[in-house]
């Protein structure tokens, strides 16, 4: 069983955001899929793929790529071609 | 250039962006209304994966699916409705209402790709790209009464595809008819380097309708607790006509189904909650606050630009990768998908198809569907085929209480040929 502090810590990890009202009809739900989850601990560890993996490489060339001012079109808060974001400090 | 002059009535809330004139040019798609799919990221047109999130965003680059439709002429006339980012069955979790099902108005039209199956099946446009993460192509195909085809996973390039689960999702054809749906499945697949989960493996194909000696596997998992007894009998009705054209029915068992589901929904969730991190008010879509700290603008901003389902997704999936929970969840669903694939591996030394339901009911009512883990357990019987990452296509095959009921076919891995084939076949065999 998962409590409501945890869906706030998990919310907090994804950076989602939830508010105190949000809280019980998520956490309900989240138990009733978690639980429903608990048929994976009856599955067995199998081994080794039968399929062939392999690595997809390429060389690390310069390919033309979109001019800055298209790049920062979408946003509305750009300075001396960069974005400005919220401070981190 | 010439164009296309695109004014449809879309009674069913099927687009998001239309474009009442559309470029076309000489190909084999010239002069055709195309739709694609709103998390498909067209150059100049808004793409909004049908959330708020991203209002306002116009993307600066062609998805490499689109560069290939315009080389071939086809008109680009809009972009549909879907579930915000894929998550969801039915098309209502669309920041834009929900699209209805031209089948019958008071019913969803499927998902994600709701949107999609709604313009092509009222007839709006000819044909439509959709995208099929757990079942988001066949779902609404089966629900509106079209073809849809989920492409074996390497096939069709996601590069300008919005990232929702990498590792299941694939981008795909539907249409009125199987013809069409391989004639925009040719299209679709010219290798692409910037998809390096795509291998150079052209669809160059004709549909040929012959099953004479082909052996159809019909697991038991498919017709069992869940489905539907009148979907049951339409689709074994369908699979009785197959026999009738000289393929050979065998009933096999994958055992693996008990598993798929929550392995399905461990991994896509903790795939999105990875994938949906970069919607962050930065770059694109509503501002972040730039005044107030990181966390306190982001939360902010995430919290009022996704919908209810995609939060509890991400959530989910932060939950399943989280430190001491990786272990029961991400760890068990990824040797549980193995199963999955070994199940299909080991079916395939003996069959060359495997057939079923595509949904195990009819379309739901609209809002008939509230709590998630029930509107979960409906994508059982698509699941598999996304976790193994092979071919499956939908295609209709009759109706009961009225409404259209797919028929599901999967095949070997590369192997999307033959999956065409066999709908062809049934869909001849039922026209003559």
């Amino acid at each position: 069983m998962i409590e409501e502090k945890d869906v706030e810590h998990i919310a907090m990890l994804a950076d989602i955001g939830i508010t105190r009202e949000e809280l019980p009809e998520f956490t309900g739900q989240f138990n009733e899929i978690l639980d429903y989850f608990n048929i994976l601990d009856q599955v067995e560890e199998t081994g080794a793929s039968e399929h062939e993996l392999a690595n997809v490489f390429r060389e690390d060339e310069i390919e033309p790529s979109l001019p800055q001012d298209e790049v920062l079109a979408n946003t509305r808060d750009a300075e001396d071609g960069f974005f400005r974001a919220p401070r981190v400090m | 250039m010439a164009s296309v002059t695109f004014a449809p009535d879309d009674r069913y809330n099927a687009f998001i962006t239309t474009l009442s004139e559309a470029e076309t040019g000489p190909g084999r798609l010239s002069g055709i209304p195309v739709a694609v799919k709103d998390n498909i990221s067209t150059r100049g047109i808004p793409t909004t994966c049908a959330s708020r999130i991203l209002t306002g965003y116009i993307p600066p680059y062609d998805a490499h699916v689109v560069t290939l439709l315009k080389q071939e002429g086809a008109a680009i006339v809009g972009k549909t409705n879907m579930d915000e980012f894929g998550m969801g069955t039915t098309t209502e979790n669309s920041a834009f209402g929900p699209t209805k099902n031209p089948a019958d108005p008071s019913r969803v039209p499927g998902g994600s790709s709701g949107g999609s199956a709604a313009a092509v099946a009222s007839g709006m446009v000819r044909m439509a790209l959709g995208t099929d993460t757990g079942g988001s192509i066949r779902c609404p195909a089966a629900f509106c009464g079209i073809v849809g085809l989920k492409p074996t996973y390497g096939r069709v390039s996601r590069y300008g595809l919005i990232a929702y689960a990498n590792s299941l999702e694939q981008i795909g054809p539907m249409a009125r008819n199987v013809e069409d749906v391989s004639l925009l499945m040719e299209v679709l697949t010219t290798h692409d380097h910037r998809d390096s989960t795509t291998i150079p493996c052209p669809y160059r194909h004709t549909p040929d309708p012959t099953v004479r000696g082909l052996k159809i596997g019909i697991p038991e998992e498919f017709f069992g607790e869940g489905v539907d007894p009148g979907v049951a009998a339409v689709v074994w009705e369908a699979v009785t006509r197959l026999e009738a054209q000289d393929a050979e029915i065998v009933t096999c068992r994958m055992p693996s189904m008990a598993f798929a589901l929550a392995a399905y929904y461990v991994t896509c969730t903790s795939e999105a909650s990875s994938n949906l991190a970069r919607f962050d008010g930065v770059r694109y879509g509503p501002q972040a606050d730039t005044r107030r700290p990181w966390h306190e603008s982001f939360q902010d901003q995430r919290r009022e630009g996704f919908g209810t389902e995609v939060r509890r997704r991400i959530m989910l999936g932060t939950f399943a990768l989280s430190s001491g929970y990786y272990g029961k969840y991400y760890a068990k669903a990824q040797a549980a998908r193995q199963q999955v694939r070994n199940d299909f591996v080991r079916l395939f030394r003996t069959v060359d198809v495997i057939a079923g339901p595509t949904m195990p009911t009819v379309a739901f009512r609209l809002g008939e569907k509230t709590d998630p883990l029930s509107m979960y357990l409906s994508d059982i019987l698509t699941v598999p085929a996304n976790l193994a990452g092979v071919p499956a296509i939908s295609v209709p095959c009759g109706t009961t209480e009225g409404l259209p009921v797919g028929l599901q076919i999967m095949g070997q891995w590369f192997r999307d040929e033959k999956v065409v084939d066999v709908a062809a076949a049934y869909e001849q065999g039922v026209s003559v």
